[in-house]
């Protein structure tokens, strides 16, 4: 991360006010291991969008244009009040970065894949924990996120509230009676909210019950997507679940019912099957989740899908306390690190064009998981 | 697109396609010659207010153009071209086509049709004067379609007396409209 970090950092912005607002509670377990439903979650996230009065959206601007906006939010003040950009602010110029920075900024969930692609005038504010981040020009001129390992979509989402009232106190939003805060997109109007979690469910699907949580997630109105949030063919057995609907209901009510109700729900539900697997064939289950060791451990060559199968199965046997040497919050990095934009960083190379980087991948992961 | 007024040659901020006798003609109206032909225009940067449109065309009676093809002001988008790409072009759309979108929104939003949670600071009593608003328009347009001119120009001068929002009070209309005015982009 260092050299993105580098390139294009601003001063950290100015150190928080005191607001008033009540403690924020804090978020747990920053390295994954020991966060909340660490064992059925990966991750939480909300994100909020936002549009600027006084500017068409993204979609009918200039360059021009979008570079102001650009300037404008780039000159608001965004930290304050425990709203996750305490610890200062820094800035990355996507137009403008190198693509394996910003294919590593999209790896790290800090900014999207349209937003690695596109070609106008865009920026993101990253925070110094790297839980935050502002993408401006996205769909909207601004995409608020808070990223958190586990179940933390309540404190995320406080942190989240924090955040926006601050970002408006400088940068007056479109916000209309009727239809609340204005997106380019019908979907995102209203509360502009989406909370999500990235759920790993091997045990699901080991029973084969994964198409009814998808029939579950549609009856909810849940959107339900794969790791990196294309298509419904997941890897490894992740499931990013999100609220499909913004408008009608208040973003707390939208919080709580995904956080409260919702999610648990699936949790347990993945639990339940793992514990039926534990006590029907733990010597299958036992099979399965060392044999994956056994290849992180001693392979050559690795390519990108086979790692995150293998790092998967893993996660499961530290999950259930079958493998002891090997800490979850390890299994977590080493999800983002065996990803080709962070290894090609690591081996100081730049993104090869099919460059073979199976090989730097069994090393690191042979390194990181040695018995 | 920046159209001059067909009047003088100030910078237009109204702009409509007409079709008359199956023709199709534009006309662009600075501020000054729009307010003297019936639209209706906040004080500052902001759009024509439909109202005013409606008035206008009961004034011209029978004879009264057809509009044939609605345009964003602020960001010409057509709803066409939204539907096409799936987005809104601007604030202001969401006004200029409040009646396309929202059926829309209903159906993207399982049926929601109203805003429900956080809004900006300063939006809480911006919100009720819109509902006043929102009222003395739809009976305003109520008179008009009555033909009840009378009423309509009292309803008309109670709006105006409430007051346009202006870019830097309003979260309402200031919002959704300041960006309004043909290309008046910061
Ligand atoms: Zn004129
Ligand atoms: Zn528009």
């Amino acid at each position: 991360m260092s050299d993105a970090r580098d390139a294009n950092s601003s001063a950290a912005g100015s150190p928080a006010n005191n607001t008033g607002q009540a403690e924020l509670p804090p978020l747990l377990g920053l390295d994954g291991g020991d966060a909340p439903f660490a064992d059925c979650v990966l991750s939480s996230r909300v994100r909020l969008a936002r549009n600027l009065v006084g500017f068409n959206f993204v979609n009918r601007s200039s360059p021009e244009q979008l570079a102001d906006v650009v300037h404008r939010v780039q000159s608001a003040r965004l930290g304050g009040g425990g709203s996750g950009f305490d610890g200062g602010v820094r800035w990355v110029n996507v137009q403008t970065t190198a693509p394996v920075d910003r294919l590593m900024l999209f790896e790290r969930n800090l900014i999207s894949r349209p937003f690695v692609e596109a070609t106008h005038p865009r920026c993101v504010a990253i925070s110094s924990d790297e839980t935050t981040s502002v993408m401006v020009n996205e769909e909207d001129h601004l995409r608020l996120q808070m990223l958190a390992p586990g179940l933390q979509l309540r404190a995320l989402s406080a942190r989240m509230f924090a955040l926006d009232s601050s970002i408006e106190r400088s940068l007056e939003y479109a916000f209309h009676p009727r239809y609340g805060y204005l997106t380019a997109c019908t979907t995102n109007v209203g509360t502009g909210i989406r909370v999500s979690a990235m759920l790993h469910l091997p045990a699901l699907h080991m029973v084969q019950e994964l198409e009814r949580v998808q029939r579950a997630a549609k009856e909810l109105h849940l959107a339900i997507r794969g790791f990196h949030g294309e298509g419904t063919e997941s890897l490894g057995d992740f499931f990013q679940i999100s609220n499909q609907t913004t408008l009608g209901r208040s973003e707390h009510d939208i919080v709580e019912q995904f956080a409260g109700s919702i999610l648990p729900q699936f949790v347990e539900y993945e639990r339940a099957a793992r514990r039926a697997i534990m006590e029907r064939d733990l010597a299958a289950l036992d099979d399965r989740v060392f044999r994956a060791l056994g290849v992180l451990r001693s392979c050559r060559l690795l390519a990108l899908d086979e790692a995150i199968k293998f790092l998967a199965r893993v996660r499961l046997g530290v999950a259930l306390g079958r493998i002891t040497d090997v800490p979850l919050s390890l299994v977590n990095r080493l999800l983002l690190e065996v990803q080709p934009a962070h290894l090609a960083r690591a081996s100081n190379g730049e993104l090869g064009n099919g460059r073979d980087d199976r090989a730097a991948r069994a090393r690191l992961v042979r390194e990181a998981v040695r018995g | 697109m920046q159209h001059h007024c067909d009047r003088c040659n100030n910078p237009a901020v109204v702009h409509e396609t007409l079709v008359h006798d199956g023709k199709k003609s534009e006309v662009h109206l600075c501020a000054e010659h729009a307010a003297e032909g019936g639209y209706i225009l906040p004080t500052q940067g902001g759009p024509t207010l439909i109202v005013g449109k409606l008035l206008e065309k009961a004034a011209a009676a029978a004879s009264a153009p057809q509009r044939a093809v609605k345009c964003c002001p602020s960001c010409g988008m057509t709803m066409a071209a939204l539907r096409e790409s799936g987005l809104v072009g601007c604030a202001l759309c969401y006004r200029q086509f409040e009646e396309e979108l929202s059926g829309l929104i209903q159906r993207t939003q399982e049926g929601a049709t109203a805003h429900v949670g956080r809004h900006p600071a300063h939006a809480a009593e911006l919100i009720d004067r819109a509902a006043v608003r929102n009222r003395l328009s739809r009976d305003l347009r109520e008179a008009v379609s009555r033909e009840d001119y009378e009423r309509a120009a009292r309803l008309r001068d109670e709006l105006l007396a409430l007051g346009e929002p202006t870019s830097d009070s309003a979260a309402e209309e200031a919002s959704s409209e300041s960006s309004s005015g043909g290309g008046r982009h910061a």
